[in-house]
This record gives C-alpha cells, sequence and structure tokens, in this order.
C-alpha cells in the first residue's frame, strides 16, 4: 500500500518553492515576493517575541525548581545529619510540578526546564514519557539510555568503551546504573584540572540524577511505585531526584501512589503559571501594541479565544491560529504589502502598481471615504494615481496614530472597569478590546451601566486609577497624550484640594452626632426626616461634581480614540476579519459537512433537480444520498433486501416517473451494483455495519434521525 | 392462553376478540379508515402515552436545541460561509437525538419519494393511514401494520418493513405471499419467545384460506402506575437504551437468497458501475476544480509547518492524485493507501527507511524505527519528503499506537502530511496531544466522487467475493491432500451444514468428531486426527474454538453457501 516516488530531477530549494507557491495564485501583482517576505519577517518577530515573553514567564517557576535542585542536592554533598536521617527513611527530593490541562504546551516548559537543568545543575537529565515506559523494563531502558548519552555528549569523545556499551546490551539495572554514576564522577574528578574547573564552574561534585516524568498521570501505577520503591534503596549511592509533571491536581499523587509509597517521597509542589494568565501575557504584548502592523479583526480574535477556552486550553494553538491568520491575510490580500513598518510604508506606496491603486479605490473603506471628499478631491483620488498614493501615504499614518493611541485609552478605559463590581465591560483586557472593535462601544449598555457605575466609585479609588491612567498615558510614544495627562494632573490636584475643604463638611458631621444622644422617640423620627429632606435637596457636593467631571472626561475621551478599527479607512490593510476561513481550518465539523451533503447535495451540487424546498431530497439525488435517507428510517438492523427495494422504487421513480413499477418484479443488476456500491459507502463512512445476528441485515451505527 | 386473557380484557380498555373470517370480509367491505379509527380510539391509552411521550420529546429536545445555541453563538458560529461549508446546520441537528419515525418507514418514505418525484413531501402518518384507507384491498394489510405499530409503541422496538402495497408492487405474487408468511411467523416466534403473556391470534385471511396470519397484540402491563412512573421519567435517551437492551429487533426475514438475485461478484459489479452514468458528471467537475484552486495554498501551508486533512464526502483520490501529479513531481514523495486491508504503520516506515533513507537493515520496533527517522531528518537538513495518505482513518491505521507514531512522524518540519478522513468519526481518533502533533489545517473537500477504490477491498455482504475465492482456496488444497483427509473434511463440513440453522452452533466437539471418523473408517486413533486437524488449521481450512465446558469445537470458517458449492463440486469429483 506504500509508494514511493522519487525524481529524477535535481530538487530545488525549499525557500525558493515556498515563495513559488506563494506566488503562484496570486495571480495579481509582482508584490507577491515583496509580501511573502514581509509575512515571513514579520511571523518570525512574533515567534521570537513569544519564545521571550514564555521564557520571562518561566523563570520565576524554574528559578524555584533550581533552588530546589540545589537544596536537595547540597545535602547529599556536605552529608549533614538531616541527610543522614532522612537517609534512614530512604526519601527521595521528588518535586510536584503542577502544569495544568493544556497538555499541549507542557512540552515547551519541559523542554526549558532540562535546558536549565543542564546548564546549570546537573547534565544527567532524563524526560520519560508514559507512552515509552509500559513496563518497569522499558522505563529503566529508557532512563539508562538518555543518561548515557547525555552522559557521551557532555564528555569528551576519548571514552570510546562508554560509547560502546550500547544500552541494549548492558544489563538495566539499578546497579548498573550505580556502577555508571560511580564511574562518572570518578572520572571528572581525576580528569584534568582545567577541565575540572571549567565544568564545576556549572555543576558541583556529584551532581544529582535528575528524572522526568512528563506525564505522570499516564503511567500505570506498577510501574512508578516499582521505580520509585527501587530507586529509594539506592538512594544513599545514587543522589536521585524526581520531577513529576501534573496535568490534573497534586492529588493524583496520593491517588496512584499507596502510602507505603508516596512516604518515600519528600515531595514539594511548584505551581506553574496558568494558562489564562499566559494567554493574556501573550495578547497584551502581542496584540495591544503598535509595534505590529498586522492586527486581528474582531471575529477572528472572538474565533481564537473560543478555540481557547472552549476547547484546549492551549497557547500554543493560540499562536497557531495567529500564524495561520498572517499568512492567510497576505496571501489573500494584495494590498498587504503596505502591512508594514511605518518607516517603510513611504517606499511602498510609491511603488505601488496601477493594478494596485485600483486594488485601493476598490476597498469599501476607502469607498466611503472618497464619498465624504468634496467633489474636486474625488476625481483627483479615482484619477490621480500619484495624488491617490500621497493620500493613502497620509491615510496609512493616521492609522499608525489611530493604534498607538487606541492602545494607551484602551489600557486607560480597562483600569477603569476593571474594578467595577460586576464587570459589565469584562475583567479581561482581552474583553474590552473585543467590544471596542466589535462596535461604537460608547453605544452599548455595558458601557452606560460601567459609567454609572464609575460616578459611584469612592475617591482613593478613584485617585489611583486616574494616577494609574497619567502613568499608561506617560510611557505611552502617542503625542497627543501631553495635554490630557495635564488635564488628568489638574484633576488629582483638584482632589487633594478636596480633602482640605473636606473640614467644612464636619459641621454635618456634629449634627449627625446629635443623634446619638439620649433622645425620645418622637424626636429622633423628626430629625431623622429632616436629615433625609436636607439631603435629598442637597446640592451636589465638591467631591460629586469633581468625579462626574472626571468620568465625562473619560466618556470623551473614549469617544474620541476608541473608534471602532473598521470605521477607518484603509483598515483592510492591516485587520485580517475572514474568521470563517479561519474557523473552517482550525475548527472544522466534518460531521456536519457529511450531513450537509447527505441531507442536502444541492449545497454543494447546483443543480436544479435537486432542488427542493422543506429540508428533503428529491429522489433524483445521488445514490447515496437515497440510500442514506432510507436507513435513516430504521431501527438497529437493517434488512438489505427491503432496503434494496425500497432504493429501487425510488430510482426506477426517478428514472422513469410514468412507468409502472410492478411491470418489473426483479431488481435491475444496475441498480443492484448501485446500491451495493451506497451502501458500502455508508460502511466506509461509519452508518452501518455488517451484522451476524440476522441474516443479510447490517446493523446501524447512529441512533436517530441523524 | 385463554386465561390471563380473560383476567386482562377486564382490566383493560384494550380488547383482544377473536374475529371471524366473515367479520374480516365485512372489515374490509366497509369503509375501513372509519373502523380502523374505532379501533384507534380503543387504544386510546396507548395512545394517549404516545403523545405525551412525544410531547416529552419535543421538550427535551427544544431544550437541548436552546443548549446547543448559545454555545453555538458562544462559539461565534454565525453562519455566513462563503465556500460551500455546511456550518449553517446547528449541531443539535446533526448530533441530537430525534425522534424516530416510528409510522413512516423506509419504503413508505420511498414510496413518497417515488410517486412526488417533484416536490418532496414529508411523509406523516395521518395522511398515510387516509391513503390506505382509502383502497379497500389493503385494509387488512393496515390493520395489520396499524398493530404492529401499536405493538412497537408498546415494545419500543422499531420495525422496519416494506408495506404490502409496496412489496406488491415491487414483487410477483407468489413471493408476495410467501414473504407474508414470513413476517408473521417471524412476529410470533419472537414474541412468543419473549413473552409468554403475550396473545396470539389467529386470524385466518380469507383472501389465502391456507394461510395463517399470526398477529400479535400487544401486552397489557400489569402495573399502570409503574408504567405511568416510566412516562414521567421517560426521555428519548431512556428510549435509546431500552431500544438497545434487547436483542430482539424486528424486521423482516427476507433474504437475499429468496429475491433469486444472485450475488454479483467484485468484476461484475465493477462493469456494472462503470457502464452506468455518474450522476451529476458536470457538477462534481466543478467542485473538483474549486477545490483543485487549492493546491498552491496547500503547499504554501505545508511548508509552513501546517499538515493537512481532507474530510467531506466523497472519494478525494482523485484529489490528491491530481495533486501529487501537479505539483510534487519535482520531490520525493510517499503515497500511503490507508484503505488497503493490509497495511501497517510498519510498512509505512519500512518504506521511508528503505527506500527514501536508503537504509538496509531491520528495526527492533516501529518506535525505534521512528528515532532513527527522526534523527536522520535532523542530521540531513536537504532531506524532505511528502507524505500523502489515502484515508488516515482507514481500519489498520486509525488505532491509538499507529496514530502516535505517524503523528510523531508528521510534526517533523521536513515532512509534510496531507491526508483525508471519511469516517464519521475520524476526528475521535485524535487527542490534543496528537493534534498538536498533527497541527492540522482542516479542508472541506466535498467531492461527490463514489469511492471506488476506497470500497473494493471491503468485504461487502452483497458482493461476492469471499466465496469464490474460498472456495477455489477450499477446492485447490483439498486437492492436494489424501483421500482420507478429504473425508474428514467432507464429514466436518456435512455435519456443519446439518446445522446452519442454528445460529448458536458452536461447532462439532472433537470428541464426536473423532467417533464419526471411526466409524466411517477414516482414522483409528486420536493423534492421526490431531495430525490431520492440525494440517487443515494451517491451511486456515477449519478454526478450532474451546467452549465454556473446555471441550475444543471444530468449525470451518466457511459461510453455507460457499459450503454447499464446495460439497456439491466434490460430489461431481468423486
Amino acid at each position: 500500500g506504500c509508494f514511493v516516488f522519487k525524481p529524477s530531477t535535481k530538487k530545488r530549494r525549499l525557500s525558493e518553492k515556498t515563495a513559488q507557491n506563494f506566488r503562484s495564485r496570486s495571480d495579481d501583482s509582482e508584490d507577491t515576493e515583496l509580501r511573502f517576505v514581509t509575512c515571513q519577517s514579520l511571523w518570525n518577530q512574533i515567534k521570537s517575541e513569544t519564545k521571550q515573553i514564555q521564557e520571562d514567564l518561566n523563570k520565576q517557576l524554574l528559578g524555584n525548581l533550581m533552588s530546589f535542585l540545589s537544596r536537595s542536592h547540597s545535602e547529599f554533598q556536605e552529608k549533614t545529619t538531616e541527610w543522614t536521617c532522612r537517609m534512614k527513611f530512604r526519601e527521595i527530593p521528588t518535586a510536584a510540578l503542577v502544569l495544568g490541562v493544556n497538555v499541549t504546551d507542557h512540552d515547551l516548559t519541559f523542554r526549558g526546564l532540562s535546558d536549565v537543568l543542564r546548564d546549570n545543575i546537573t547534565p544527567y537529565v532524563a524526560l520519560l514519557e508514559a507512552k515509552d515506559c509500559p513496563g518497569i523494563k522499558n522505563l529503566m531502558q529508557k532512563l539508562m539510555g538518555q543518561l548515557m548519552n547525555c552522559d557521551i555528549d557532555t564528555d569528551s569523545p576519548e571514552d570510546e568503551d562508554c560509547v560502546q556499551v550500547s544500552q541494549n546490551r548492558i544489563r538495566c539495572s539499578m546497579s548498573s546504573l550505580i556502577s555508571w554514576y560511580e564511574s562518572v564522577t570518578k572520572k571528572t574528578d581525576s580528569e584534568t584540572p582545567s577541565k575540572k574547573r571549567n565544568s564545576s564552574s556549572r555543576h558541583w561534585q556529584s551532581p544529582p540524577v535528575v528524572v522526568i516524568f512528563k506525564d505522570m498521570e499516564s503511567f500505570t501505577t506498577k510501574v512508578l511505585q516499582d521505580f520509585i520503591v527501587i530507586s529509594s534503596q539506592h538512594i544513599h549511592e545514587l543522589p536521585l531526584v524526581l520531577i513529576f509533571g501534573i496535568a490534573t491536581s497534586p492529588m493524583i499523587i496520593h491517588r496512584l501512589l499507596p502510602h507505603s509509597v508516596s512516604s518515600l517521597l519528600c515531595i514539594e509542589l511548584f505551581q506553574s503559571l496558568s494558562c489564562k494568565e499566559h494567554l493574556s501575557t501573550i495578547i497584551d504584548k502581542l496584540l495591544l501594541t503598535s509595534r505590529f502592523p498586522f492586527k486581528l479583526g474582531e471575529k477572528v480574535l472572538q474565533v481564537l479565544i473560543n478555540i481557547f477556552l472552549y476547547h484546549d486550553f492551549s497557547v500554543q494553538n493560540f499562536i497557531k491560529g495567529l500564524q495561520l491568520c498572517i499568512v492567510e491575510h497576505f496571501y489573500s490580500q494584495p494590498l498587504s504589502v503596505l502591512c508594514c513598518q511605518l518607516v517603510d510604508v513611504k517606499k511602498r506606496v510609491y511603488s505601488l502598481s496601477r493594478d494596485q491603486c485600483e486594488n485601493i479605490r476598490r476597498l469599501p473603506s476607502f469607498r466611503r471615504y472618497v464619498e465624504n471628499q468634496e467633489s474636486g478631491k474625488q476625481i483627483a483620488l479615482l484619477t490621480n494615481d500619484s495624488f491617490l498614493k500621497e493620500e493613502t501615504e497620509k491615510l496609512l499614518e493616521d492609522l499608525h496614530v489611530y493604534h498607538e493611541n487606541y492602545v494607551s485609552i484602551l489600557r486607560c478605559l480597562h483600569v477603569f472597569t476593571s474594578s467595577l463590581p460586576k464587570y459589565p465591560l469584562g475583567k479581561q483586557i482581552r474583553e474590552l478590546h473585543c467590544a471596542c472593535l466589535e462596535k461604537q462601544v460608547w453605544e452599548t449598555e455595558e458601557y452606560e451601566s460601567s459609567l454609572q457605575l464609575a460616578r459611584m466609585l469612592n475617591k482613593t479609588d478613584l485617585v489611583t486609577m486616574l494616577q494609574q491612567c497619567v502613568e499608561i498615558l506617560m510611557s505611552s510614544s502617542g503625542k497627543e497624550f501631553d495635554k490630557t495627562v495635564e488635564k488628568l494632573k489638574e484633576f488629582l490636584t483638584q482632589f487633594q484640594n478636596l480633602e482640605e475643604a473636606s473640614q467644612e463638611r464636619d459641621v454635618s458631621v456634629t449634627s449627625q452626632k446629635e443623634l446619638q444622644k439620649k433622645t425620645d422617640l418622637y424626636h429622633l423620627q423628626k430629625t431623622l426626616l429632616e436629615l433625609k429632606e436636607a439631603r435629598r435637596s442637597k446640592k451636589l457636593t465638591k467631591f460629586e461634581m469633581l468625579r462626574f467631571e472626571v468620568v465625562d472626561y473619560i466618556d470623551s475621551l473614549v469617544r474620541k480614540y476608541l473608534v471602532p478599527a473598521d470605521h477607518r479607512t484603509l483598515h483592510e490593510i492591516m485587520y485580517f476579519n475572514t474568521a470563517t476561513v479561519l474557523r473552517g481550518h482550525l475548527n472544522a465539523a466534518p460531521r456536519t459537512a457529511l450531513h450537509t451533503a447527505l441531507n442536502n447535495p444541492h449545497w454543494y451540487l447546483k443543480n436544479q433537480a435537486l432542488k427542493c424546498d422543506g429540508g428533503g431530497i428529491s429522489n433524483k439525488a445521488p445514490d447515496i444520498c437515497i440510500v442514506y435517507k432510507l436507513h435513516l428510517e430504521c431501527g438497529r438492523l437493517i434488512n438489505l433486501v427491503d432496503w434494496l427495494e425500497a432504493f429501487s422504487t425510488v430510482v426506477t421513480a426517478a428514472e422513469e416517473p410514468n412507468a409502472d413499477a410492478a411491470s418489473s418484479d426483479q431488481v435491475d443488476d444496475t441498480i443492484h451494483a448501485r446500491f451495493i456500491r451506497a451502501v458500502s459507502e455508508l460502511e466506509l463512512l461509519g452508518f452501518i455495519k455488517p451484522s451476524k445476528q440476522k441474516t443479510d441485515h447490517v446493523a446501524r451505527l447512529t441512533w436517530g434521525g441523524c | 392462553m385463554s386465561g390471563p386473557e380473560g383476567t386482562r380484557s377486564s382490566r383493560r380498555s384494550l380488547q383482544v376478540k377473536f374475529v371471524p373470517d366473515e367479520d374480516v370480509l365485512k372489515h374490509i367491505a366497509d369503509d375501513a379508515g372509519t373502523k380502523v379509527r374505532k379501533d384507534k380510539a380503543q387504544l386510546s391509552v396507548s395512545m394517549k402515552r404516545f403523545v405525551k411521550k412525544l410531547e416529552n420529546i419535543s421538550d427535551n429536545e427544544t431544550q437541548e436545541i436552546l443548549e446547543e445555541k448559545s454555545y453555538v453563538a458562544a462559539l461565534g458560529l454565525c453562519a455566513q460561509d462563503p465556500v460551500g461549508n455546511g456550518s449553517d446546520i446547528s449541531g443539535g441537528e446533526v448530533y441530537s437525538f430525534q425522534t424516530p419515525k416510528r409510522c413512516s418507514k423506509m419504503a413508505e418514505l420511498a414510496s413518497e419519494l417515488a410517486q412526488t418525484p417533484e416536490q418532496n413531501v414529508a411523509p406523516d402518518h395521518s395522511r398515510c393511514s387516509e391513503k390506505m384507507a382509502k383502497t379497500p384491498q389493503s385494509s387488512s394489510n393496515f390493520m395489520w401494520t396499524e398493530i404492529v405499530w401499536k405493538c412497537n409503541l408498546k415494545k419500543k422496538e422499531f420495525v422496519s418493513t416494506t408495506p404490502y402495497r409496496l412489496r406488491k408492487r415491487l414483487a410477483a405474487p407468489d413471493l408476495y405471499l410467501e414473504s407474508e408468511s414470513e413476517y408473521s411467523a417471524s412476529c410470533s416466534e419472537e414474541e412468543d419467545e419473549e413473552d409468554q403473556k403475550e396473545v396470539n391470534i389467529v386470524l385466518s385471511s380469507q383472501k389465502t384460506p391456507g394461510k395463517t396470519k399470526a398477529v400479535s397484540t400487544p401486552p397489557p402491563r400489569n402495573s399502570l402506575a409503574k408504567k405511568i412512573k416510566e412516562q414521567k421519567m421517560g426521555s428519548l435517551v431512556e428510549e435509546y437504551f431500552e431500544a438497545h437492551s434487547s436483542s430482539k429487533v424486528l424486521t423482516s426475514d427476507r433474504t437475499l437468497q429468496k429475491l433469486r438475485k444472485r450475488r454479483l461478484n467484485q468484476q461484475t459489479l465493477h462493469d456494472l458501475l462503470k457502464k452506468a452514468p455518474l450522476a451529476y458528471a458536470a457538477e462534481i467537475r466543478d467542485l473538483n476544480q474549486q477545490h483543485e484552486s487549492l493546491f498552491s495554498k496547500w503547499m504554501l501551508q505545508l511548508h509552513l509547518g501546517f499538515n493537512i486533512v481532507l474530510y467531506g464526502l466523497g472519494s478525494k483520490r482523485d484529489l490528491l492524485e491530481k495533486f501529487r501529479t501537479s505539483l510534487l513531481q519535482d520531490s520525493v514523495h510517499l503515497v500511503v493507501n490507508g484503505y488497503f486491508p493490509s497495511i501497517t504503520v510498519r510498512s509505512i516506515l519500512n518504506s521511508i527507511t528503505e527506500e527514501v533513507l536508503d537504509h538496509i537493515g531491520t528495526f527492533h520496533s516501529p518506535v525505534d524505527q521512528l528515532e532513527f527517522i527522526i534523527k536522520r531528518f535532523k542530521e540531513d537538513s536537504s532531506l524532505e519528503l511528502y507524505v500523502l495518505i489515502h484515508n488516515l482513518d482507514s481500519q489498520m491505521l486509525r488505532g491509538e499506537r499507529s496514530q502516535q507514531i505517524l503523528a510523531q512522524l508528521s510534526s517533523l518540519p521536513r515532512i509534510y502530511l496531507i491526508a483525508s478522513i471519511d469516517h464519521i468519526n475520524a476526528p475521535l481518533m485524535w487527542d490534543q496531544a496528537k493534534l498538536s502533533l498533527y497541527n492540522w489545517l482542516w479542508y472541506e473537500t466535498t467531492t461527490f466522487s463514489p469511492y471506488v477504490e476506497e470500497t473494493s477491498y471491503e468485504n461487502s455482504l452483497l458482493v461476492q467475493q469471499s466465496g469464490s475465492l474460498a472456495l477455489s482456496s477450499l477446492m485447490h488444497v483439498l486437492h492436494s491432500l489424501t483421500l482420507n483427509a478429504r473425508g474428514i473434511f467432507r464429514l466436518l463440513a456435512q455435519h456443519q451444514l446439518e446445522k446452519k440453522d442454528n445460529p448458536s452452533y458452536p461447532g462439532l466437539s472433537f470428541q464426536d468428531f473423532y467417533q464419526q471418523c471411526r466409524e466411517a473408517f477414516l482414522v483409528n486413533n486420536d493423534l492421526t486426527l490431531r495430525a490431520q486437524l492440525t494440517e487443515f488449521r494451517d491451511h486456515k481450512l477449519i478454526r478450532t474454538r474451546r467452549g465454556a465446558d473446555g471441550v475444543e469445537y471444530l468449525l470451518i470458517p466457511v459461510d453455507d453457501s460457499t459450503l454447499t458449492d464446495f460439497l456439491e463440486k466434490e460430489d461431481e469429483d468423486v
């Protein structure tokens, strides 16, 4: 069933080919090469950025682990009393690493971990996966294989004897492992001083052996138990440290291991960053920044976030989706050549071809823009290419400025909304971002209610928020914010002044204090009523006035800067908005497609004969559709003869509607053959299977009318 | 039988009475429809229950659909698809448990489809019953279906039958009568077996005086209160499990052999299909052209580290083949026919190591082999390989380990995988870990082309392919054996044919077989017989199975018709 095809001609270079594929479809222009290069460089930037972010996020976790490892190790080195007393109990130092359910991201963490370990603590790191270790023997093999290989890597190639001992030939037992460890550590001791110094700078004298169980839950309990019991016997000869990767909860250790075994472990718990925080950071650093010209539209972002939240919690997949977006955008949008850093825009705009200019004119957002111009300018825009280019450049610059302002103001708004009760605009900044991208946020009810709530904030909160906003605006690169900052600072000083003024209000406080005096019921009632009256008619205090002012000012900022992106001219160049394509590729529904094809073939085959109303199918549908439709009417078992007859009734009626069906008592051979084909196709698709329960019956594998 | 009946009739509104021939005649001559409706009224208890149940069901369903919708909305699945993707169908329609349409059975649908060629009418029961009632001839048949239908209500089992009306149109009169009696026989038999309390009323039909029809009526359940309780809980889910809990299924007993239809063999089938014109060829070509325009995009995405999986109805073999011939001519590529019945991951890996990497030698396990491949691909950056897998979800490749290995293979940066899947549950093969290794991009490529190659290997029920092959191999092997050995085999075959009506026939026990062989002077001690049997087993002529009691049972793993043919041929030879 396998066939290998080898070309006779010489292979071409990979990169060439990729670029060529990029070109071959987009027949429209000569910019494809440039587009491809832009796309690649953008993706590479984003990739390295994400890598950096992930490293930063893992830094703390890794640091904790490092200190744990070196602690457990130093105890072994110094042979302190504590260690000896622990040795009596044969406890293996163990780190339980709770990583969360996003299993697909774990690999990255482990890779980072083992790299750091190799660099700083020990060369002897083994990564084990459950699927490689169905039994204790395989586990030992794998373990020794990895340890000895890494030993070869770090040591000089002169110890050939070590290489020759293949992992399959030596007996994989704990004792051989120990003797290997002894020989290795002795060797490093006896090596030349220079080398020794070199190695000891990185590792200690007798570095620990770290064994990482990547997916602890999937290991068979027996294997784990055996391994722990055996190695605990030898812990005084072999400084072993275990690291368990846990996806669920730390409880699983006690669920998997009985007390007798888990008491051999000295477990310390480490918690990695939750995947949601991880995603927030990624979104914050990659999307809510003006560093990258490429932007995601609202729907696309929503799809990506939903895949994350509803399906896998995998940050890796999110980034994969982002990559797909970039590729799709640059592939399908010829004008994406302008989706670059601001410095390059000018050059690229002026080198645009005629076709590309036409493409610009065809953009809906640009048309809208033209319609709003005066007639003279309209004509110039539509006829004069160089004028168009000038204008385009200006608009693109505007767009860049818009981004910078947008992000800063969005963050300011988030400062306000994220502390409101019930979070009407969402807790995370990504929710706010989506809301702003979707439509004019100030028209939504949620925005209204959050403003209402903001008008009820207390002073200290308001002041801290304003300070935060000032910080955000100061750090932003936008130039327009000088005035805004000034204004906010002014508010702050006004709040300061209020404090002094507030002493005046002590009068009212004293009046309240009078209440606390002893008084009869009637008088109390009276004074309370008076107070209530006074409060109702009371004019707004200065603080309240100021608060209103602040909120109104924030509102005005929002209205000015948080305009949805698709209201901006030329947004199509920067924003990727075809969510359906993305969803089709990442979150496909194969069964839905099959269902549609079988129930409504007209969806795919645009033939009038297939068209019919009411969701049914006509009798002229392809054979498989008819057979499928008929089988829906059956129970668990289907009699093939009945099925065949029903099928032939339909088919003959479709072919010769006037002929009397009773005339032929025998089913036509061709129809029989077509029926056989359709049935076996259904079998291939998994709707039915042969059944032995009754002769000439098949069993249905789906239930009900689906 | 009269005992339980008497007690029951006093308790229940449903009355079961003996109907003499004259009454039946009168009944048929009368306006049958009204009468039947009266009968229906008598059965009001069961009807009400049914209605109630339906309401429950619809309630559940709407609720489910509502939930579904919110989920769909949450996913942002607002449908506006430019390309023909069927995603405007909510999941509820595809996955929800829907009420099986009992009243509109397969054949009725067929006749509906046949009768109304232009517009399609959803068959509803009331219309059907009226139509049927109009023709007095079919009234008895109608009553019969009615009763069976009600019986189903009780038993909650699903019947697929061809109503007589239709069958008469299809089949010759004699066949019709024959099948009729089969029907009743099967019904009564199963009912009898299942429930002793059931009543069989024998109605002698005046049309065929000789024939008797045994019709079972619904057994009134004793505990009415319990039933009411049941109804309340009665959700569709429960119904599902009830329908699947009993092994009894009511279907007609007709077999293909009785249809006087020879089984087609693979060759004639192929020829016939070749002659039959492909429907909607132009539209299918359009579809394919749409997909073909994506080829260069696929290449691009493959090179950017994604792998591509194709899904949708219709064979994607030709499409992939076209992709291969048009774009992969200049590069090393591997084509895997997943539908091939003897394909293994091992053979895929072997062809990579042996033919792509030119490695000579064997490996301990597929995992070792995979590691070797990974190492080679890491070392040599000029290596690149396209892997095309037709039917990644085939029987042989869908196992967990195979998928794991393929996923790891596909995760290599310079191995580009493009595969197709067809099975409705194919995505269940992959967990998150495998999905992330595969790094799929899904493409819907509905082609509507027939699965010619893919199904040609399948052992279809309707195709007589294993038969001829098995027969010829039987003959072949036996001709090379001694006369005694052939006699032994004949003995076993005859015994098996005698027992062919017993579905739970375990096979002939060794001791009995030895006795018989001794009596026929074929062997003189059990050692010779054992030696002979070993030879048979080596040629896969027999299968042995140890029963629950530890006795060894012998069975010829060939179907009865082939065995009959074989004995006939043997007789000719002798």
